[in-house]
């Protein structure tokens, strides 16, 4: 690594208080990545500097794929590397500029724009996003935050401030066919490039604010925003997808310990004895069972009152979908009556189609919309009496919210006393567990309540879920 | 295609020149990370949904580097004996009937465990080649644990031990690529000593300049169409979404139809070469039908 290297890239940050140089740069990087839960380790720090040394560090793009290629080995982690790579060194490069008392050049030329010229750079920014040239994209975003700010409409907050000039430069992923022909909006801007303008807009305001402060505002981990369950209405299929596609992985590398352990196994006396015959009918070579992975029978009650909705839309789709794990699976939601929606959930596959349909034909309002736990237990004790047995698995979801009705728990603890096992879901936090109308105690005592609200929450109750039975005894 | 006298590339770009030169369109990140692993002799571990050219980047590679392609497909059971070496014993007792008499043990021992009568396995294959190869590892999320637990000898130090022979160690380096589909999590000791690349389907021109590549008699217009609508296909929550190969093969069916443009009903006839789940095809026919009729009834 020479010193005539060094100034080129993105990394000519060094602060005189602070370790010198690149390495330095690259060490703080790893911890930071740490510090977010990325598993890096030493071989992946001495893997990074070696890549390092065989790229030359004046492209940007290849600087941040070769320390990709070393430090992020998920899709997962890839993610995440790249939200902590781009606030990394921008911070880093804003940190020295503000101690040097360097400023980026005002945009130059640019008075008071006329509506003209302002349809000109709109025109102008649509083409290059519509492109997906990076530099023109960067540029422009400069000279549309110059522009908005002559015409005094910033509002200070810079998530405001991007929402607003986007809209005033009428950039849309959506096609806007009321547009002239020539104009690049009217087939509509690819999402990806958009966001990345709005990025770009977002880093240029913020550039902006810790030169006129002065100061850089105090750094943000990521939040749990991006690991939580999407319970609000903004839930969508995606999210649905990469929490299945992330308990699908886990079970099945989970499938593979289970087998690896053979501690319990069974003796296999049939196989054992044909092995016997090679000698001479003295079993020398044991054979045993193989442990297969547990497939349990599911029932499942979903709450589908207003207060738990999405939550429970969003459970059940995530049991849809990891349908084959079980080896029977019947689902049920309730208000004031139950009703089945495992056809729903065979037929539809979006899953705000399936909000719909629920909402629409499943009928479980009756007059209050208040949740009647009582009447349903009742009404699926009566529905599925035959059906219940010890191998059988009853999961409900709801926050156990009675508004005032009986429990009747002892009705619950006749459905608990048939299943071979009860789980209780609560998408509440624990704290807020027995305050007001919630009745969990009375219920808890025939079941195993979980909090259900994060990910990694969700992701605990599927593995004790399809836990091999031996270990699942508690 | 390469000079083989000068078989290290020496910077990004070569190899991406030298990809593009055996059809094989790589990606920035792709480009990098293959020159990485020819310089650092590190594997790479490359991961991504099925169908983005990941089995095809080694052979590409290959090809480009003028070295041998050894593959060894991964499933489910695979083990040493497969995938390392195994003694031929049928030629061994062969062998021992063949000298019955005479010969003591220790003798007909020296004699049984020699190369002759070693099976060698494509891992066993790449590591004893004289000259380097390219070793892929294909679907290495199929094998088990102890499996990959087996591979991590042989990835870090490019040896193999042999009880009755001695080691075996590599006298060249191989290039070594594994593929996953992600259908598992790897082991962390695996992934640690892999370079990762995750490879997605390409962006929309990208993707045209492989299908312009494979079917150049296709015209411009209807390429672009025919990417356009794939990416709209890719959009949609589907069992299977279309891979790139599965685009070309498109391409090459409308140049056989001799189609003009892509209009609803060439769509909803060819619609089964890039779509083959029952039930993806009725989603399909549903919302990428329909997008394809509006600007037609409009115009």
């Amino acid at each position: 690594m020479s010193h005539s290297n060094r100034k080129d890239g993105p990394e000519s940050v060094s602060a005189p208080s602070e370790p010198e140089g690149l390495p330095a740069r690259i060490l703080e990087l790893g911890e930071e990545l740490r510090r977010e839960g990325v598993a890096v380790g030493t071989s992946e720090m001495l893997d990074a500097f070696e890549v390092l040394r065989e790229i030359s560090w004046t492209s940007q793009e290849d600087f941040r794929e070769a320390l990709a290629a070393t430090l992020a080995k998920s899709q997962e982690d890839r993610r995440i590397f790249e939200l902590v790579f781009e606030r990394f060194f921008f911070r880093a490069v804003e940190l020295a500029a503000s101690r040097e008392g360097i400023r980026e050049d005002e945009v130059a030329g640019l008075g008071e724009l006329s509506e003209d010229e302002l349809e000109a750079l709109r025109m102008q920014i649509a083409a290059a996003v519509r492109d997906g040239s990076e530099g023109a994209m960067r540029d422009l975003a400069r000279m549309a935050i110059a522009a908005f700010a002559r015409r005094q409409e910033g509002s200070g907050v810079i998530g405001v401030d991007v929402q607003r000039i986007r809209r005033a430069l009428g950039l849309r992923a959506e096609a806007q066919p009321e547009l002239p022909a020539e104009d690049p909006r009217r087939e509509g801007l690819p999402r990806e490039s958009l966001r990345r303008f709005e990025a770009l807009l977002r880093r240029e305001l913020e550039r902006a604010q810790i030169e006129r402060t002065g100061n850089l505002p105090p750094s943000r981990p990521l939040g749990e925003l991006d690991r939580a369950l999407p319970s609000g209405p903004l839930a969508d299929l995606a999210a649905v997808h990469r929490v299945v596609a992330q308990l699908r992985r886990r079970l099945a590398t989970q499938g593979m310990q289970a087998r690896g352990h053979r501690h319990h196994a069974h003796v296999d006396v049939r196989r054992t004895m044909r092995a016997s015959l090679q000698t001479g009918g003295v079993p020398v070579v044991l054979k045993f069972r193989p442990r297969r992975p547990k497939r349990p029978e599911i029932f499942v009650l979903c709450d589908v009152s207003t207060s738990v909705t999405s939550a429970s839309v969003f459970f059940l789709s995530v049991l849809h979908a990891l349908h084959d794990t079980f080896r029977k699976m019947r689902s049920f939601v309730f208000i004031e009556r139950i009703s089945e929606v495992t056809d729903i959930f065979e037929r539809e596959r979006d899953f705000r189609a399936v909000s719909e349909r629920i909402s629409s034909d499943a009928g479980v309002a009756d007059i209050s919309g208040y949740t009647d736990y009582g009447r349903v237990w009742s009404e699926f004790l009566t529905q599925v009496e035959d059906e219940l047995h010890p191998r059988a698995t009853v999961i409900v979801l709801g926050d156990a919210r009675t508004n005032g009705r009986d429990p009747r728990a002892d009705v619950f603890a006749q459905i608990a006393a048939r299943a071979g096992r009860t789980f209780w879901l609560n998408p509440e936090p624990r704290l807020y567990w027995n305050y007001g109308d919630s009745v969990i105690a009375a219920y808890e005592q025939y079941c195993t309540a979980f909090e259900c609200w994060t990910t990694a929450q969700l992701e605990d109750f599927v593995r004790a879920l399809t836990r091999p039975v031996i270990a699942a005894a508690r | 295609m390469p000079d083989p006298e000068s078989p290290a590339p020496a910077s990004v770009k070569d190899v991406a020149a030298g990809l593009r030169g055996v059809g094989y369109l790589p990606g920035e990140s792709t480009a990098l990370v293959s020159f990485l692993a020819t310089k650092l002799g590190k594997p790479v571990l490359v991961e991504g949904p099925a169908g983005v050219g990941k089995t095809e980047l080694a052979k590409a590679l290959a090809s480009y580097l003028g070295r041998e392609l050894v593959r060894l497909q991964c499933y489910e059971g695979l083990d040493e004996a497969k995938a390392l070496y195994e003694w031929n014993y049928r030629k061994q007792l062969l062998r021992i009937q063949a000298e019955a008499q005479g010969s003591g043990w220790e003798a007909v021992q020296e004699d049984i465990f020699g190369e002759e009568f070693l099976l060698a396995r494509p891992l066993m294959t790449a590591i004893a080649s004289e000259l380097p190869v390219v070793l892929l590892i294909d679907e290495i999320d199929k094998t088990d644990q102890e499996f990959e637990a087996m591979l991590l000898e042989v990835l870090s130090d490019f040896q193999i031990s042999i009880p009755e022979l001695g080691r075996v160690e590599s006298r060249t380096h191989p290039v070594v690529l594994l593929t996953s589909n992600n259908s598992r999590e790897l082991t962390e000791a695996l992934k640690r000593r892999c370079l990762y690349l995750w490879l997605d389907y390409p962006a929309l021109e990208h993707e045209l300049e492989i299908v312009r590549l494979h079917a150049p008699e296709l015209s411009e217009t209807v390429a672009r169409r025919l990417v356009e609508v794939i990416g709209m296909v890719r959009e949609l929550d589907l069992k299977k979404p279309p891979s790139i190969a599965e685009s070309i093969d498109w391409a090459r069916a409308l140049l056989l139809l001799g189609v003009k443009d892509i209009d609803e009903d060439t769509f909803l006839e060819t619609m089964s070469v890039i779509v083959k789940h029952r039930t993806d095809m009725d989603v399909v026919a549903d919302r990428v039908g329909l997008k394809l009729r509006s600007p037609a009834d409009v115009a």
